[in-house]
């Protein structure tokens, strides 16, 4: 796909679920919590419930529409804490070298070689369910790509002339660190926080429907899976409107990412995957 | 080659080392204990006197110190303690599971192997074909599906409505029970690759020695499979590798969604048990598959590429 497309159609993406999470207290049909309601148990997509109910009544696309701002919330939170994370360390690392490059150089393997999921996992099984968990768990456990970026891209600019200018003038380390390093590795940082935020999405998804994540009765999508999956003979509609949301965002996220990847940082043949 | 295996394995020890040492201290310094929060959840009430024997009974009133030098020392030799659910060693616990969960992350990684590499390889000699622009669209789809949903949605269709496979469980371990649950796998991993062997033979597709075999009057066949497979191999089994060693990881949705009784449900179980040294001992085996597999793969490169001999 062309770099334009896939900016645009993600870009959309992305807009639409930021606009439906923002608007959900006023778009909604039903409270997605309290709407409980027996007498409407499992009734299919149809002209009252666009997107059906659930087994205790409440709309399946109220909830959905609410969904969407726990997802982008710990989306758009963890990638902020874990790019804070990754670029203090990695430029200072890149920058200053030394003992303190071989630590965080370490320490960036280490995180490699445990999949992030399961880091987020034992996190989880730690501080026990909900947001705040959520948000440490997340936040904290997938930076290290941020910071080889950083550190790499630190490393190649320190030599550069405009930096050796600064130095002479007299610019001190953090100054030069701020103002003469950061904003030149910002297009491929915003990239991997773009596809980080998506992945971010997943595993939220993918810890709430193990029941480690947002619990019932609060409306995450992958909350509203797991209790999906009892029902799917009786219920399919129950399974398949959540699951679309998470795809359509996090296709979104991996769409708009692409699109700016091929804009702010052109050179990436080998981090293009 | 001997060189470099040696040369990989100090590199791994010291790796290997810290993981224990993170998965020791993850669950030992933080706050909230796992018999504490026994309590906390709601769901059972303890007697504090029955919490204090526990406490006893399982070193944790020890200090922090010498249950770590303990745990280290057990865990070099391969001890990775008694559960505390069954009371039985983590290290059976775990081999019971290892040959299903090895076999459905292989089933995936082949799955994804198979379709994704010829996928972006033609994908690459197609540019801008129509074929291309579908496989890229399919893959970065491939890439935004939770794996539980499509497994569940492969459960639905597949199992519940055609009726052609087991919805889940393990049953005789046979290809039947094995499909789903490989391919809910599979889809991510495959994209991925596909994705990668399409840039690196895009990328080796621009080199000049390529440009030179064409110039010479070579045939494209013998370019495509003398100079660009070769080349563009090395990022394909990085890839590979990379993906393979964290499949594990990624099973555990996929086998509790399932109910394959691989190392990923035992972990998830492990959890809400609170049986820490089982949820210890799975972490620590999912890592190590994967500093394992990355181990193969830098041997791997020495063969495909004569250019990488280390030191």
């Amino acid at each position: 796909m062309k770099g334009g497309t896939s900016l645009w159609v993600g870009g959309g993406l992305v807009g639409l679920a930021v606009l439906v999470g923002v608007l959900a207290p006023w778009i909604h049909l039903t409270d997605p919590v309290l709407a409980a309601n027996l007498m409407n148990a499992e009734i299919p997509p149809g002209r009252e419930f666009p997107f059906g109910t659930d087994a205790q009544g409440r709309d399946i696309y109220s909830r959905i529409v609410h969904g969407a701002r726990i997802s982008l919330t710990v989306g758009v939170i963890s990638q902020i804490a874990n790019t804070l994370i990754g670029v203090t360390l990695g430029l200072t690392a890149g920058y200053w070298g030394g003992w303190w490059d071989d630590l965080v150089s370490g320490l960036t393997n280490l995180m490699l070689a445990i999949p992030s999921l399961i880091f987020a996992l034992a996190i989880m099984a730690i501080l026990g369910p909900g947001l705040t968990s959520l948000l440490i768990a997340l936040g904290l456990t997938s930076w290290s790509y941020s910071c080889r970026i950083a550190r790499a891209q630190a490393l190649s600019l320190k030599s550069q002339g405009y930096v050796q200018a600064a130095r002479i003038l007299g610019y001190g380390d953090l100054r030069i660190m701020f103002t003469q390093l950061l904003p030149n590795m910002l297009g491929p940082l915003i990239v991997i926080a773009t596809l980080g935020m998506g992945g971010a999405i997943l595993a939220e998804a993918t810890l709430s429907f193990l029941g480690l994540g947002i619990r019932p009765p609060y409306p995450s999508w992958g909350s509203m899976l797991s209790e999906a999956r009892d029902q799917i003979t009786t219920a399919p509609w129950l399974s398949v409107f959540p699951g679309l949301a998470i795809f359509f965002t996090v296709l979104g996220l991996n769409l708009l990412g692409d699109g700016l990847r091929d804009i702010l940082d052109p050179q990436s043949v080998a981090r293009r995957t | 080659m001997l060189a470099v295996l040696v040369r990989r394995l100090l590199n791994v020890v010291p790796t290997i080392a810290a993981v224990v040492a993170l998965v020791f201290l993850l669950f030992s310094v933080l706050p909230g204990s796992f018999i504490s929060g026994m309590n906390e959840d709601g769901r059972t009430t303890i007697d504090p006197a029955v919490m204090e024997r526990m406490r006893k009974e399982m070193g944790l009133d020890d200090p922090l110190a010498e249950r770590f030098v303990k745990y280290l020392g057990r865990t070099a030799i391969g001890d990775l303690g008694t559960s505390f659910r069954t009371r039985e060693p983590v290290t059976k616990l775990i081999a019971d599971r290892l040959w299903p969960s090895l076999k459905l992350t292989f089933a995936a990684m082949l799955f994804a192997i198979a379709i994704g590499v010829p996928l972006g390889f033609v994908a690459a000699l197609k540019q801008g074909s129509v074929l291309d622009t579908a496989s890229m669209v399919g893959a970065i789809s491939g890439l935004s599906l939770p794996k539980f949903w499509l497994g569940l949605m492969l459960m639905y269709l597949f199992a519940l409505q055609l009726k052609w496979l087991p919805s889940f469980g393990y049953g005789d371990g046979g290809l039947r029970h094995l499909t789903l649950p490989a391919i809910a796998l599979g889809v991510s991993p495959m994209a991925l690759l596909a994705r990668t062997t399409r840039a690196a033979v895009l990328d080796v597709l621009n080199a000049d020695f390529v440009r030179t075999a064409r110039s010479k009057g070579m045939g494209e066949s013998r370019v495509v499979t003398w100079h660009v497979m070769r080349n563009a191999l090395v990022l394909v089994v990085t890839t590979i590798g990379l993906q393979f060693g964290s499949l594990m990881g990624q099973a555990v949705v996929v086998e509790k969604l399932f109910s394959w009784p691989g190392v990923g449900s035992l972990l998830v179980d492990s959890v809400f048990q609170r049986d820490i040294p089982a949820v210890q001992g799975c972490i620590l085996l999912i890592v190590f598959f994967f500093l394992a597999i990355n181990t193969l793969i830098d041997l791997a490169y020495v063969l495909i590429d004569p250019r990488i001999r280390y030191g």
